[in-house]
């Protein structure tokens, strides 16, 4: 049976120089995919020909100031050859958007909208992309590292919990560095402002 | 002064006449049912818009987020072992199995899977156990209740009962339990408690087999599961079901089998699978896992290392300083126990650069952390995925073309929780 490296070698085979090295870490591989546009390919690919038949998983990280600003994270796995892989591919905040994979695995569906609703990527022939935690109309995306834990106030009339909350939610770690604890604390902390 | 307004009423037979010339184009009309989020049958605040056609479903959109409290947001605000408690609010019908699920994905990514002592791996594949049996019990007890059968929900109920009182007798809280550390677990099993689990144990079974005499072959039961929801093999890997209901569908798919962590590989269990994914399968493949989870504990306390109670002393956590908190004792009179404890409280256990991702087998399904570190006390971003969300979007597949009254069967059988799914 096929480990998850000579999968991942067969996906670079096919693909060259789009696929980085495959890199491990505590037993699970990743490989980069090094143009976000062409995630759809390589997902129908992993799917057709090397047997990932469940996409476990998609999220996003926010890397705030750095470029790429936004990472995606796939993880796979292949339930007849029970191996795990996991994809990364990188978008730029000017971008802010790459192709679905929910016409490959149906799963992606929600998952995309969740990485959507949380950091505002958003993805190219989605069938439905909506916001799915948040309500509809809510004007920001709370997952990104600019976005205070303490939320910000929205000017949506009749919605609740429109204001921030001084009180709750934190603070948990304060931030090191020499400024003073009001400075520190994530709760009153509001970067944008 | 308001203006008064006469109005004719024709004769009763003209109106029905008129009545009648207008029904072609309402009967080709669909309703739109609103149902939820605070429906009975759908256990929390889950909403589906439904579209009907008469009694028929046309179309079904879940909406989901009315539990949502920003998990990820919080987890990424606090260090590693205070997050633990947030697990407990996940799946809040199986929370140790969450905290187990937690400790385990950043026990991956600080590389200490192994290290565990062995202990501690038994004890915590007992809690999972016992959180399965009572997430199962509750699961199969709101689900037959839904469909009418209110005994069945009094008999579980009763026996989720003593679940709770051994988890209360063991971390000291019946819901939100807290029980592991990273590295570890909070405490030893209290003395006496393995009795009192083996107790529960003998007492179970029973009742797991009374639910099934009043079930299995219960016609109103059959009627209503059997046929309803089917979920076929291929649709049920494509949405990413996990646990009973991916098992209900045929898919040998079970996290403790295939990927084995804790001392599973060690122990002796089936995995359940049904034949055609309906309804009635998957509440069979949930009371065989109940089973199996009874017959699971059983060998754990037999094989317990340390024993009942722990005469040789066996450690329940990692005695590395730097990972677990040292003996209060010895943070008071040694000054590298005081450093140790003082920085796991204030900075956290500080964490490799990397990013792991682990799969635990829930009650619900899959519970999975994605984690990226970037080193340090906290995580840069935690990703939870969990099992009901992930189980609840197959429902615009499945329910469609069913009749109103199943989509509370349909409901019922995915035993889904909305703090999880919301997180």
């Amino acid at each position: 049976m096929a480990t998850s490296l000579e999968l991942a070698q067969q996906l670079k085979a096919k693909f060259g120089d789009l696929i980085s090295e495959p890199a491990e870490f505590r037993g699970e591989l990743t490989v980069t995919i090094a143009d976000a546009q062409r995630i759809g390919e390589v997902a129908a690919f992993c799917k057709a020909e090397l047997g990932f038949d469940y996409l476990v998983d998609a999220s996003g990280v926010d890397n705030y100031g750095e470029d790429p600003r936004w990472s995606l994270a796939y993880e796979l796995f292949s339930t007849t050859k029970n191996v795990y892989l996991r994809l990364k591919t990188h978008v730029s905040e000017e971008k802010g958007e790459l192709p679905t994979v929910s016409n490959v695995w149906r799963t992606a569906d929600w998952h995309e909208r969740e990485v959507y609703d949380m950091m505002g990527v958003r993805f190219i022939g989605h069938p439905d992309l909506r916001r799915i935690l948040m309500w509809e109309g809510y004007p920001y995306h709370p997952l990104r590292k600019d976005f205070p834990l303490a939320g910000k106030p929205t000017e949506l009339p009749e919605v609740a919990f429109s204001k921030t909350t001084p009180m709750e939610g934190g603070p948990f770690v304060t931030v090191s560095g020499g400024k003073d604890s009001a400075a520190r604390e994530p709760r009153i902390r509001i970067p944008e402002d | 002064m308001a203006n008064t307004h006469e109005i004719q009423f024709g004769e009763a037979a003209a109106r029905a006449s008129r009545a009648a010339e207008d029904l072609p184009d309402l009967q080709g009309e669909k309703m739109v049912l609103n149902m939820g989020p605070s429906h009975p049958s759908t256990h929390g605040v889950l909403r589906i818009i439904l579209e009907l056609d008469g009694e028929t479903i046309t179309k079904a959109t879940p909406d989901v987020g009315y539990l949502h409290r920003g998990d990820e947001k919080i987890a990424e605000n606090m260090t590693w072992n205070q997050f633990v408690p947030y697990t407990d609010r996940l799946d809040y019908l199986a929370p140790m199995a969450n905290n187990v699920a937690y400790a385990l994905a950043v026990e991956k990514l600080f590389g200490i899977q192994d290290k565990l002592p062995p202990r501690c791996q038994y004890i915590r594949t007992i809690c999972c156990e016992l959180s399965r049996i009572s997430s199962h019990l509750l699961g199969i007890g709101c689900f037959a209740m839904d469909v009418g059968a209110l005994t069945v929900f009094l008999l579980t109920f009763t026996e989720r009962e003593k679940v709770y009182n051994l988890q209360e007798a063991l971390t000291g809280a019946r819901l939100t339990t807290s029980y592991t550390r990273i590295g570890g677990v909070a405490r030893d099993l209290p003395p006496g408690w393995v009795e009192q689990c083996r107790k529960f144990l003998s007492e179970v079974v029973i009742n797991i087999n009374e639910v099934a005499t009043l079930l299995d072959r219960n016609r109103i039961w059959v009627d209503r599961t059997r046929d309803v929801g089917v979920i076929p093999k291929d649709v049920a890997i494509d949405y990413g079901l996990t646990g009973p209901n991916l098992r209900g569908s045929g898919v040998d798919f079970d996290l403790r089998k295939k990927q084995p962590y804790l001392i599973y590989k060690d122990l002796d269990f089936d995995v359940p699978l049904g034949s055609v994914g309906d309804c009635y399968d998957r509440y069979l493949v949930r009371m065989e896992e109940m089973r199996q989870s009874v017959n699971l504990v059983r060998q754990c306390l037999d094989k317990l290392p340390g024993g009942a109670d722990n005469k040789s002393k066996e450690p329940v956590s990692i005695q590395d300083g730097k990972i677990t908190l040292p003996p209060k004792g010895k943070v008071l009179s040694s000054m590298e126990e005081l450093i140790h404890q003082f920085m796991i409280v204030t900075t956290g256990v500080n964490a490799p650069v990397g990013e792991v991702y682990f799969g635990h087998e829930n009650p619900k399904g899959e519970l999975g952390f994605y984690i990226n570190s970037r080193g340090g006390g906290t995580p840069y971003r935690l990703k939870i995925r969990a099992p009901s969300f992930v189980n609840l979007s197959v429902l615009p597949y499945l329910l469609p073309g069913h009749l109103m009254s199943d989509t509370v069967s349909i409901l019922g059988s995915l035993d889904f929780v909305m703090g999880e799914c919301d997180r």
